[in-house]
């Protein structure tokens, strides 16, 4: 069976690309559209690295097929900074060390964006649920939940 | 919070910006997703490289038949034992630990044997993942399925299944006459042990579990290799050190150093699990045979099966004391788990089991012990935490029987500059005891705890090293500076590098732009390893700085035409002295930059050095915990950590570091565990089963950055990477003992191992 070809939205242009039935939104992105921010960790839900948007739902790209989003919308990491002016979260994180190695911090930052979008004023708890599919190695969340406190609160002054 | 700065910097730099927050200047890119790891890397015409793994714990090969996936179209090269010549045995150091080259052939290409569960037989690379697939389904491999063993003990057993028939167990006179899976025996012994527990009131002796646990890093192993018609490659991969990987590669595969030049990419988290090859020598062979790129990647579940862990052991502690607190005598029996090759982490084990304590009479035996395992790879203070996490609970059940507080009975105890350690030297200035003190002054410590809550202290101890290291500056000709280190960055390296270049030079900190250069592109580095990369980086950063340093003082001298004792460095500046003071102006590094042409040429420094002195490193932990009588699950109330970091360049990295270390402990202590069933396979290979802690595991890890300076580093800097995985088994440990009443012998103290013993003990809650 020949390749599918889909069009899609991602990060606010359309894209157009053929894909193989068994590959994941992962596979597309990082291997046909080369966006390589988002990561695999497991292939398996489990980890987040691979957290993206689609149609406005935090979802994990690895649980997805690339067939299934055609005429959909993506958001992801390399979509997050406007221009030169970074999101809040993606300066709060530097600004407090919230990264060590940086191979889960595109997924913290699409979970975190998702999180803030609907709940403004987080408390710690709400933060560290949300995140809860998101692992990281490094840190011990410490200072990624800092990170999006501050950022919350930085974003509720508008 | 960091204490006041004793240090005085060294001579003519200024102290701008060590101490301080900056922002890394890799940031941006790992925000934004530019950043390139693994994975991240490909090549026009690249092969995906896919490897064929043993379904059994052990088995003999007796033969492996390729023919019919080479003749699968898309199949451009396999290969197998056959492509990979024979080495003699020899041991080389391997971050902390060491291996031998006639194991690591083995390991990375199963040769007479399959030795556990997912040990390397064949690899191919074919033009697309399907192929390459379909491929290894193609590979005959006949098998004959021997008897294995998991257990350590078990393994021990004389009629345990043998994985080596020429081991013989190295360290016991006389020499063993039969092969065993017992690859070493050690043993460290101070004063009269005997002596010690006679004059001992009071001994407590305990045997402890632990379950073998993976490093955890979120970035799978990932290499692209490519080797040209000439026989040179170039080499991206996720590594502890580039030049190791082309060390091994080259050694492995019959190549000259200097035709392999390996660029390590970001590396998306290691903790020693990087720090040996796996895919990297595979991916070189394949795109020698096919003349094209080969990608390989691993997948989670080849992770944990077929790379790192750490040992599993069983450790027995007997510790006697006075009844006023006084340690008389500590003995300690250690056997880990190595693997399917000798090199477990036993000897550091041994060496740091009472290293915080002042103790006359010690004695210590390990044993390196194979089984069909993956062969252990080093994970953060390898083999420490581990034998003290049984030491700290028997201090803590000791302190209980005694009636002392168990941060005076270690105080009482504790090692100080001078005392002499059962592992060998005598220890400088530490700041074990201010650790010790940091915590006990704590709101924390005298916090109310409600039932079923406990509150558990423990304390860590790990070496630390120094080591091979080369840093280059370059002043570019506007002033600014390009920093080349060798050591790759896993969690700030590059910022505390640039901050010390900075300070150094006199420079701003953003015009220091620092990177990790290729195994081409700057001299030898050893590996990001033993807490060793921002201590010998800033050593060596010093060391080039000086260099650029006294060039420009002696290009002022001729320019201003004085003696060279007439001009000095301060404050990024060259300043005349003396009479000379008022014909000429000082002159910056980037006014120097400017006539660098005319004053002698490029302007630039080398540090070469092989790091001594590395300070060793204490830290004590403090946690409360509930525990749930109905389920046995357990929640980590509050949590706070007070480690010597000699001196903090970074202190948000070096917080990183005590909050991280201290969650990796905390899931060792909990959760952590690979399950085996009887057919010797692993039965969580992936993270919803192997459980790590996730976010809202944990709470807030308050970080208490002690500084004691070490006096053998130009700023004072200890390792911080390690210690910090230490004490949080202990911790955890002692605080279920006070949260149940009941001492947890073995890791980890998991919902079903908990509520088991809530139930033997009438404590469990319907």
């Amino acid at each position: 069976m020949g390749k599918h070809h889909l069009t899609a939205t991602v990060n606010g242009d359309e894209v157009e690309f053929l894909c193989e039935t068994e590959e994941t939104l992962l596979d597309v992105l990082r291997d046909t559209l080369h966006l390589t921010g988002s990561k695999e960790g497991c292939a398996s839900g489990d980890c987040g690295a691979c957290s993206v948007m689609l149609d406005g739902r935090l979802v994990c790209a690895c649980l997805v097929l690339g067939c299934e989003v055609g005429g959909r919308r993506i958001e992801t990491i390399e979509g997050m900074a406007r221009g030169e002016m970074l999101h809040p979260l993606q300066q709060k994180f530097l600004d407090h060390a919230a990264l060590q190695c940086g191979i889960c911090t595109p997924g913290f930052l699409v979970a975190a964006k998702a999180l803030l979008e609907t709940h403004a004023d987080p408390t710690e708890t709400e933060v560290r649920y949300w995140l809860a599919g998101n692992l990281c190695r490094c840190t011990g969340y410490d200072k990624i939940v800092t990170a999006v406190m501050d950022a919350a609160a930085e974003m509720r002054k508008g | 919070m960091t204490m006041a700065d004793t240090m005085t910097a060294p001579h003519g730099s200024s102290r701008t910006y060590v101490g301080t927050r900056t922002i890394r200047p890799d940031g941006v890119d790992k925000v934004t997703g530019r950043a390139r790891f693994g994975a991240d890397f490909n090549l026009a015409g690249q092969l995906v490289g896919r490897v064929l793994r043993s379904p059994h714990a052990h088995a003999r090969i007796l033969s492996i038949d390729v023919s019919r996936a080479a003749a699968l179209p898309g199949v451009k090269a396999i290969v197998t034992r056959d492509d990979f010549p024979d080495q003699s045995s020899e041991f080389v150091p391997a971050g902390e630990m060491m291996m031998n080259y006639r194991d690591v052939v083995r390991n990375v290409m199963a040769r007479e044997k399959a030795l556990y569960e997912g040990h390397a037989v064949a690899a191919v690379a074919a033009t697309s993942a399907a192929i390459a697939r379909r491929a290894l389904k193609l590979i005959e491999v006949r098998y004959e399925v021997l008897p294995h063993v998991i257990d350590v003990v078990e393994a021990m057993r004389p009629d345990a299944p043998l994985l080596h028939d020429d081991l013989y167990t190295a360290g016991v006179e006389p020499r063993p006459e039969k092969p065993s899976n017992v690859a070493k025996r050690i043993e460290i012994a101070q004063g009269d042990i005997e002596a010690g527990f006679h004059k001992a009131e009071v001994i407590i002796e305990r045997e402890f579990r632990t379950a073998p646990v993976h490093q955890g890093y979120i970035e799978p192993h990932a290499a692209l290799a490519s080797v040209s018609e000439d026989g040179s490659a170039e080499l991206w991969c996720s590594t502890q050190g580039h030049f190791i990987v082309r060390a091994h590669c080259a050694r492995l595969l019959g190549m000259d150093i200097a035709r392999i030049r390996v660029t390590a990419s970001e590396i998306g988290g290691g903790f020693g699990g990087k720090t040996v090859v796996y895919l990297e020598p595979l991916a070189i062979a394949l795109s020698k045979k096919a003349n094209r790129p080969v990608k390989m990647v691993m997948s989670r579940e080849e992770v944990f099966k077929s790379s790192g862990p750490t040992s599993g052991a069983t450790v027995r502690v007997k510790l006697g004391a006075t009844r006023d607190g006084r340690f008389t005598a500590a003995f300690a029996e250690l056997k880990y788990q190595a693997g399917a090759f000798q090199g477990s982490p036993v000897q550091p084990g041994v060496m740091c089991a009472f290293a915080p304590y002042d103790i006359e009479h010690v004695k210590v035996i390990g044993y390196d012990v194979v089984s069909n395992r993956p062969k252990v790879a080093a994970y953060r203070a390898p083999g420490a935490p581990i034998s003290e996490y049984a030491v700290e609970s028997v201090v803590d059940e000791l302190a209980k029987t005694l009636d002392i507080d168990p941060i005076d009975l270690r105080m009482q105890n504790a090692a100080r500059e001078g005392t002499k350690a059962a592992y060998g030297p005598k220890f400088g200035p530490i700041g074990f005891e201010e650790t010790l003190n940091a915590i006990k002054k704590t709101e924390h410590w005298n916090a109310p705890l409600r039932k079923w809550q406990g509150r558990g202290v423990a304390s860590g101890f790990w070496f630390n090293i120094g080591g091979e290291t080369c840093v280059s500056l370059t002043v570019n000709e506007d002033g600014t500076v390009s920093l080349v280190a060798g050591t790759p960055d896993i969690g700030g390296l590059r910022a505390s590098l640039a901050m010390v270049a900075a300070d150094e030079l006199g420079v701003p900190y953003e015009k220091v732009r620092p990177i990790i250069g290729d195994t081409g592109s700057v001299g030898f580095n050893f590996l990001t390893g033993g807490s060793r990369s921002a201590f010998s980086g800033a050593m060596a950063v010093v060391e080039a700085a000086k260099q650029i340093k006294s060039d420009l003082c002696a290009r002022a001298a001729k320019l201003w035409d004085v003696k060279l004792d007439e001009v000095e460095f301060e404050r990024g500046h060259v300043k005349p002295l003396g009479a000379a003071a008022d014909k000429v102006e000082p002159m910056s590094v980037a006014d120097f930059a400017k006539v660098a042409g005319k004053t002698g040429g490029p302007i630039g420094g080398n540090g070469r050095i092989n790091a001594q002195g590395a300070g060793p490193g204490f830290g004590t932990h403090l946690v409360d915990l509930e525990v749930d009588p109905e389920t046995g699950r357990v929640t980590i109330l509050r949590y706070t950590v007070a480690q010597d970091a000699g001196r903090a360049i970074h202190p948000s990295y070096v917080e990183g570091q005590m909050q991280g270390g201290a969650v990796q402990g905390i899931g060792w202590a909990l959760n952590e565990e690979y399950v085996y069933g009887t057919d010797g396979k692993l039965q969580n290979a992936g993270f919803l089963d192997y459980r790590m802690p996730v976010a809202s595991d944990v709470p807030m890890i308050d970080a208490i950055v002690v500084e004691v300076p070490n006096p053998r580093h130009p700023y004072g800097v200890r390792g911080v990477g390690e210690v910090p995985i230490v004490p949080p088994l202990g911790a955890v440990a002692n605080a279920m003992e006070q949260a149940t009443g009941i001492r947890f012998t073995e890791l980890p103290m998991s919902p079903p191992r908990v509520l088991q013993a809530l139930k033997e003990r009438g404590l469990h809650k319907v």
